[in-house]
């Protein structure tokens, strides 16, 4: 299977330098056949390397140790579904499986593209199959660059193993499963909307449509990296032991970095879409978000910030350089060059608009995007300039973003409120009257309640306000159609949502993120303690709520498990005197089939979750030949808000994404509509 | 004063303030980031150069590992070929931690020659591992 999979992975080499020459050159010509064929050849690729990846899935689940790659992340006695997963455990198998998803959503914008648009399919296959081609190349070719590492799937090894190294314990997590992929969609499927730009800009049609073309999908890649990044912040959480869920490493950065653009691109295009301005600006995001993308994938490949997340350094990072800085000159090359055909249709009326406001939370997100990037590369930079490496870690980080954050989420609640183009006095009187009091009287509640912390008071009380002026535009709207139609409320609601999913399923985004950053706010509150305990010993710590819990070791247990050694400890949990549950955090030692240790002991926390806060106790370790152990108890106030909150971000995202709703015609009325119910008195 | 004008004004002042933001973050946060051997150089350079906050890079030496899990405390060596520090650290280490991993230990050398460690993180440096942050 392993030669079937080389072949397969040369041909769609081919087929990739092939689609992507015939693409580029088909549509500056306009010769219809090399424009047919181009697309065919991403359909093809397509093919060929849905065949290698069933190659190494084959190997994969044969146990078919000779491969290297499957040597070196399996083993006979891993679980089925980390069998599976194994695919992108590795960064062999994840350059083919980004290969390989890259060329299927190819073959989909091939397939759903709208007849109007279609004259720039040549040009998108043209930029997808480099860009596959590349990721191919990678795989192929690394071997010829210094420190000469392969990065071929399929490379054999001169013997074969009795057994596999197995996979690292801590990717033995139902969320590392599903994380990597749902990151690699969000990263990968970027390059759908990137490729959409440059055929605009090659093509010179660089009027609305393009863009209608591309947002949904770049709300699908914003879904999938968001989707992703939740589920990684979650893998941290249950599985690392560290007590937390963001640790500003690079690598999160990376994932948050095209996020940022993104999320900023989905706001100005509705500039573009109804007041035909910030072309310009819209195009950078789009291909920053790509080349962010490039580049999160270059730092988790390279080593060239040293994290803890990591691959070891390997050729692929030139590679990967090399790309980035390639692709980064030849783009925006071209879109110097087109700039003339990018001028504004109309310009900015007044300050106090909704165009106004989205530039400004454009701005700031990507102010933000700017200063991660920036703390990121820092010790590179600082070394280039100074001389000496100089990092800076969480705690700049979380100084330059809280502020910035705050701000914008004073924005999440602002923009919806303004009108178009132009508001008058007496409008926002009657638009902000309501939110504002709430968040002033939410700041106030907490601040009564015995809050000090200013930022979280601050965040509380902004997150009011975007969620009062959520709950107002809902309230309007599903009253306006009660009044017109005659619909009950709740039907009327259901409808509004149904038929302006844009707008709603936004709104819906926005309640998610108030969630989130109240969460977020809510681990100033952290509080740990580390404890020795011997059976029957306890020890207490205070919550931010003032609850006192108290935590009784009763002991440990040993046992086996499917390839692993667990000790277990049980740990009594009393809030205020007041048996509330067991905790079992577990010292794991994983052995291969013959019962020899395989990798470090690793941590399992045992978390308790509660609305309020969680509980979340480590096994630190076992004093040799006795039942005394080392506990870090720690309580982390609200993390149960960050999943749910992101979870409404994710529904938010489908509904807007949602198919259907009437012809662009239809929709356009209907967003005449909302903006005039926005704009009557 | 039109709201081109005035919208320059305050995309101005959201710049400034993120520039302000990151140079006063970078000021306040940032951290040495240096080997062994650097650290030598800059003692010996600067002899006040103690209880300084800084990120020391290395790899643990081999053997020079004790951990006492009752007091919660942890020793090692660190060097980078050329220059050696002993380090002392009261906490849990990284599952990842052994006597043959690199580290980025988070601390301040005092007086006494001893990097004293408010946070060890490992590498594991022979394939993909996400390694928890201590």
């Amino acid at each position: 299977m392993t030669v079937l999979g080389s072949i397969c992975l040369w041909l769609a080499f081919l087929l990739g330098v092939w689609g992507a020459l015939a693409g580029i050159v088909g549509g500056l010509s306009g010769r219809l056949d090399l424009a047919r064929s181009a697309r065919h050849a991403v359909l093809a690729m397509c093919g060929a390397l849905l065949v290698a990846v069933f190659a190494l899935e084959w190997a994969l689940f044969h146990h078919d140790f000779n491969v290297e790659y499957v040597a070196a992340y399996t083993s006979r006695n891993l679980p089925i579904f980390y069998t599976w997963s194994a695919l992108y455990a590795g960064q062999k198998g994840s350059l083919l499986f980004w290969a390989t998803v890259l060329s299927v959503f190819g073959s989909l914008a091939m397939a759903f593209t709208p007849r109007h648009n279609r004259p720039l399919l040549p040009y998108v296959a043209g930029v997808v199959s480099a860009v596959a081609a590349f990721f191919i190349s990678v795989m192929l070719f690394a071997w010829l660059v210094p420190p000469h590492t392969s990065a071929n799937p399929f490379d054999r090894l001169p013997y074969t193993p009795i057994d596999g190294s197995g996979l690292n314990p801590q990717l033995q997590n139902p969320g590392m499963v599903f994380h990597p992929p749902m990151l690699y969609l969000g990263y990968i499927s970027i390059t759908i909307p990137f490729a959409f730009a440059i055929a605009a800009l090659l093509s010179k049609r660089l009027d609305t449509d393009w863009l209608v073309a591309i947002r949904k999908w770049t709300l699908l890649s914003w879904l999938f990296l968001s989707i992703g990044i939740c589920l990684g912040m979650w893998w941290a959480y249950v599985e690392l032991g560290w007590g937390g869920y963001w640790a500003w490493d690079p690598v999160e950065n990376a994932s948050l970095l095209p996020w940022l653009t993104m999320t900023a691109f989905l706001h100005s295009v509705m500039i573009q879409e109804k007041r035909g301005m910030l072309k310009k600006w819209n195009l950078a995001l789009i291909i920053g978000s790509w080349l962010l993308s490039i580049f999160g994938t270059f730092i988790t490949r390279s080593g060239v910030i040293s994290s803890v997340h990591s691959f070891t350094q390997s050729s692929v990072g030139y590679f990967f350089f090399g790309f980035l800085v390639i692709a980064g000159i030849v783009s925006f090359t071209l879109y110097a060059i087109r700039l003339p055909l990018l001028e504004a249709e109309t310009r900015l009326e007044s300050m106090i608009s909704r165009e106004a406001s989205f530039l400004f939370n454009n701005l700031l997100l990507v102010g933000i995007a700017f200063s991660v990037l920036w703390g990121t590369l820092f010790p590179i930079l600082s070394e280039l300039v100074k001389g000496t490496k100089i990092t800076v870690g969480p705690p700049f980080f979380n100084q330059v973003n809280i502020p910035l954050g705050l701000g914008l989420l004073a924005l999440t609640g602002i923009g919806p409120l303004i009108a178009w183009r132009r508001a008058s006095v007496p409008n926002l009187k009657r638009q902000f009257a309501v939110p504002v009091t709430v968040g002033v009287f939410a700041a106030l509640i907490v601040l009564v309640g015995g809050m000090r912390e200013f930022y979280a008071t601050v965040a509380i009380g902004f997150g009011a306000f975007v969620l009062g002026t959520v709950t107002q535009e809902f309230a309007r709207g599903a009253r306006a159609r009660h009044r017109q139609y005659g619909e009950a409320y709740v039907l009327a609601l259901g409808r509004l949502l149904a038929r302006n999913r844009r707008r709603y399923g936004g709104y819906i985004v926005h309640t998610g993120i108030v969630i989130l950053f109240v969460a977020f706010a809510g681990m100033a509150f952290k509080t740990e303690t580390e404890a020795t305990l011997r059976p029957g010993e306890s020890v207490s710590l205070r919550s931010p709520y003032g609850y006192t819990y108290t935590f009784t070791s009763l002991g440990l247990s040993q046992y086996d498990a499917l390839n692993r050694q667990v000790t277990a400890a049980a740990v009594e949990v009393r809030r205020d005197g007041k048996t509330i549950g067991l905790l079992n955090p577990e010292k794991r030692q994983h052995v291969d089939g013959l019962g020899r240790p395989t990798f470090q002991p690793s941590t399992e926390p045992s978390i308790m979750s509660l609305l309020r806060e969680d509980l979340y106790v480590v096994l630190g370790g076992v004093v040799n030949g006795t039942e005394q152990a080392v506990f870090r108890f720690t309580i982390n106030p609200l993390v149960w808000w960050v999943w749910y909150g992101g979870l409404i971000v994710a529904l938010g995202g489908l509904i807007v994404m949602w198919p259907g709703g009437g012809s662009p015609a239809v929709k356009r009325s209907q967003a005449g509509y909302a903006v005039r119910l926005v704009g009557e008195k | 004063m039109n709201a081109g004008t005035k919208f320059a004004i305050g995309a101005g002042l959201i710049v400034a303030s993120v520039g302000y933001l990151m140079a006063s973050g970078v000021k306040e946060t940032g951290q040495y980031f240096l080997t062994p051997t650097e650290l030598t150089q800059k003692i010996a350079l600067d002899p006040s150069f103690y209880n300084v906050g800084m990120r020391v890079g290395a790899h643990v030496v081999r053997g020079t590992v004790s951990k006492d899990v009752a007091t919660q405390t942890l020793r090692f060596d660190v060097s980078d070929g050329s220059a050696r520090f002993p380090v002392v650290f009261h906490g849990l280490p990284p599952d990842t931690f052994t006597d043959s991993v690199e580290v980025v230990v988070e601390g301040r050398l005092q007086k006494d020659g001893v990097i004293h460690a408010t946070n060890v993180l490992a590498k594991c440096g022979s394939r993909y591992e996400s390694v928890p942050k201590a």
